[in-house]
């Protein structure tokens, strides 16, 4: 509990994020209004199903443990399908917006394409649930205090930066595969993006046991990263080529 | 206060383009208000150009001064060619005004939060004289509600007497004034919350040293803002001040009455922007007929300009100012009845913000238009962040939450602009989302994001 861990797991959740922001998005202000309204999409999803929870833990009685953990259960299933509701709004303001901005160009096409809106939406979303599950935790994490010290798992403070990273990175690869799945006509792909976004918050339902969840949960991240980098125009080519350092002239940038 | 994004008075007469409304600040001359001409193509142009300017229109001008006549035909023609870059202009004008407000409440939040002094109760303004110490809710409330009425009656009799004396040509009068108040700002402000920060931080610092630092301080701010100064030290000026003004209202203001005058402010704001009568549509417009800035007063400026002097009339002959005034001019004036009127009757402490920026009478020929925003909106923006992060049970959440909200305010309320072509004004979306956000955050996340986190479950 000092100044080490709140950076460490600062940097652990939100670094790559971060990264991801510095280098493709604060430069491009269409971005950055993308990046903020995806961010108030997910609060405005979150926030509905809060009240849903709020209203059902009122309306049922406080002391009976079982039934409230039953009710958590039902609030972060509820809140899972929400937020992918939600994404797919977001999906049809951003598909409006992209007709506006068509039609205010001179030369007929917009300034940003909708992959690359739905790699910054995604981004958003990511950015803002990993704000949330994390923050309160750094705030705490500058104070004093001792980790587990009523027995709970003294690597509370690590594993949920872990979580937190993977919840961000995966938030932006559904966002690519959801929109990828609204543009073609590909249910399956929208449907998957739910089903491993359940998957994913499932397994945190597993914690403490953080073999049961961090580990499939990254795998679940590998596994969506190579399908969007593989929708997003990318093969094995370009990454072989991008490791190497080299430029490839003929392929499609990954992404737009 | 309110911002304004007010559309030359003559809103009904021409379709409001961003370079129009900022060409006339005053009444448009004839054979430059061909917005006829412009209509079809200003339509779509103005959608964005509004956008980033943000109430472009008239209020600006009118401060602007640069009522130039003669550009509206050299803006047509560049209008064309410019229109391929309104779209990312646009956008790039939300970041603009993104920037210095996020610093502001950054800087709003972070004083809250380590520096206890503004989070004390340690008496309240004259203007809310009801004490919120009732046992009973209904009398706290029935307290807050009459301490916003006086508030808000305050700030209308301010408004309408700076409307007046401004009909009345008493410049030099509102001129003192505003100098006056930027003093008081600079200097004893400024002094208060250097001396808190180093209590907080227990740093010692001899008399001598703090009257360089703060004289030195104070002295480039009052030349910063009144008259030239690089744009970077001016922008962080104005949101120094900004800041300061928000912790004073943060720190004086009893908590529900903050709250509701809030959202008193909003509605006021709507209705002095709207209607027909409204204090500050006839001030614009009293300012458009003159053909001459309203006076300088706080705006925030985010492009290169030169300084011209206040009434300058070959600043008006020269192009226009790209500049997007966001209702400073309205704002500013506001701005300062209210807190001018605080400064003059209440205690020192009293806030006393608004200075006249004269130096932001400026005029861009080549230079990339800039964005202009009036701090009243900053101040009112950091206030509700501020006390979020003050109140909001030690709760980080509600404090991003409410951020996210009025940066999606703005950049919903310059939508708006573009999309409606009239005066609007700036603070009520914001704010509204804000609050909203604030009370489901504090009531209703809250309780869910904690469980959630005890069991570490992720959703």
């Amino acid at each position: 509990m000092t100044l080490a861990v709140f950076f460490g797991c600062s940097f652990i959740a939100f670094g790559p994020a971060l990264g991801l922001c510095l280098f493709s998005v604060v430069r491009e202000p269409l971005r950055v209004i993308i990046l903020v309204a995806g961010a108030f999409f997910w609060l405005v999803s979150l926030l509905l199903s809060s009240l849903v929870w709020f209203i059902a833990v009122k309306a049922s009685d406080p002391g009976d443990e079982p039934l409230q953990k039953g009710l958590l259960i039902f609030g972060v299933l509820f809140s899972v399908l929400l937020q992918e509701a939600f994404r797919f709004l977001y999906y049809k303001l951003l598909r409006k917006a992209i007709e506006g901005l068509v039609a205010l160009s001179e030369d007929g096409c917009s300034p940003i394409s909708i992959q690359q809106m739905a790699y910054v939406a995604g981004l958003g979303f990511g950015l803002m649930s990993g704000a949330f599950s994390m923050i309160n935790l750094l705030a705490d994490a500058l104070g004093p205090g001792t980790v587990g010290i009523h027995g709970d798992s003294q690597l509370y403070f690590l594993t949920s930066a872990f979580m937190t990273m993977v919840m961000i990175f995966l938030h932006t690869f559904w966002g690519i595969l959801f929109f990828h799945g609204c543009e073609t006509q590909r249910w399956w792909e929208m449907v998957a993006v739910i089903f491993t976004h359940l998957i994913v918050s499932g397994l945190t339902f597993w914690n403490p046991l953080y073999l049961g969840s961090l580990i499939p949960s990254y795998l679940l991240m590998f596994a969506t990263a190579a399908w969007a980098y593989v929708l997003s125009g990318g093969c094995t080519q370009n990454l072989l080529r991008s490791l190497q350092g080299q430029q490839s002239e003929t392929s499609p940038q990954p992404g737009s | 206060m309110m911002i304004i994004f007010m559309n030359s008075s003559d809103s009904e007469e021409e379709a409001c383009n961003e370079r129009t409304s900022l060409i006339s600040a005053d009444s448009p001359p004839a054979a430059s208000y061909q917005d006829g001409l412009q209509a079809p193509e200003a339509a779509e142009t103005q959608t964005y150009r509004k956008r980033r300017t943000g109430g472009s229109c008239s209020p600006s001008d009118a401060d602007g001064g640069n009522s130039d006549s003669g550009i509206p035909v050299r803006e047509i023609a560049v209008d064309d060619k410019e229109e391929e870059l309104t779209l990312k202009y646009g956008a790039k004008h939300v970041i603009m005004l993104f920037v210095p407000v996020t610093l502001c409440m950054v800087v709003v939040v972070a004083t809250i939060k380590s520096v206890r002094f503004y989070t004390e109760k340690n008496g309240q303004l004259i203007y809310t004289p009801f004490s919120e110490d009732t046992p009973s809710v209904g009398q706290r409330l029935l307290n807050s509600v009459l301490n916003t009425i006086i508030m808000i009656s305050v700030i209308i009799v301010m408004t309408v007497f700076l409307v007046v004396l401004y009909k009345y040509r008493c410049y030099k009068f509102i001129h003192g004034w505003l100098i006056l108040s930027s003093l008081m700002l600079l200097f004893l402000f400024t002094y208060i919350y250097l001396g808190e920060v180093l209590k907080t931080y227990n740093v010692a610092m001899d008399y001598l040293t703090l009257f360089f630092v703060i004289w030195n301080f104070g002295a480039v701010g009052m030349i910063c803002i009144h008259w030239k100064g690089p744009l970077h030290l001016q922008q962080a000026y104005l949101i120094m001040i900004s800041a300061l003004m928000a912790l004073v209202f943060i720190k004086y203001l009893p908590e529900w009455s903050a709250w509701v005058i809030l959202g008193a402010i909003s509605i006021y704001d709507l209705i002095a922007v709207l209607c027909p009568r409204g204090p500050l549509r006839m001030l614009v417009e009293t300012a458009q007929e003159r053909n001459e800035p309203i006076f300088p007063a706080l705006i925030y400026s985010s492009a290169m300009v030169w300084t011209v002097g206040m009434a300058k009339q070959d600043a008006a002959s020269r192009s226009l100012t790209q500049q997007t005034w966001d209702s400073a001019e309205d704002v500013r004036e506001i701005h300062d009845n209210s807190a001018y009127v605080e400064s003059e009757i209440s205690e020192a402490r009293s806030p006393a913000p608004t200075h006249p920026t004269t130096s932001l009478l400026e005029d861009l020929e080549e230079e990339e238009r800039g964005v202009k925003l009036g701090l009243g909106d900053f101040i009112f923006y950091s206030v509700l962040v501020g006390k979020a992060a003050a109140t909001a049970s030690g709760d980080w959440n509600t404090t991003l939450a409410c951020f996210v909200a009025i940066l999606i305010g703005l950049c919903l309320t310059l939508l708006l602009l573009a999309v409606f072509k009239k005066a609007l004004p700036a603070l009520p979306i914001s704010i509204t989302f804000g609050l909203v956000f604030y009370f489901s955050t504090d009531n209703l996340v809250r309780p869910f994001m904690d469980t959630l986190a005890s069991h570490q479950f992720y959703i």
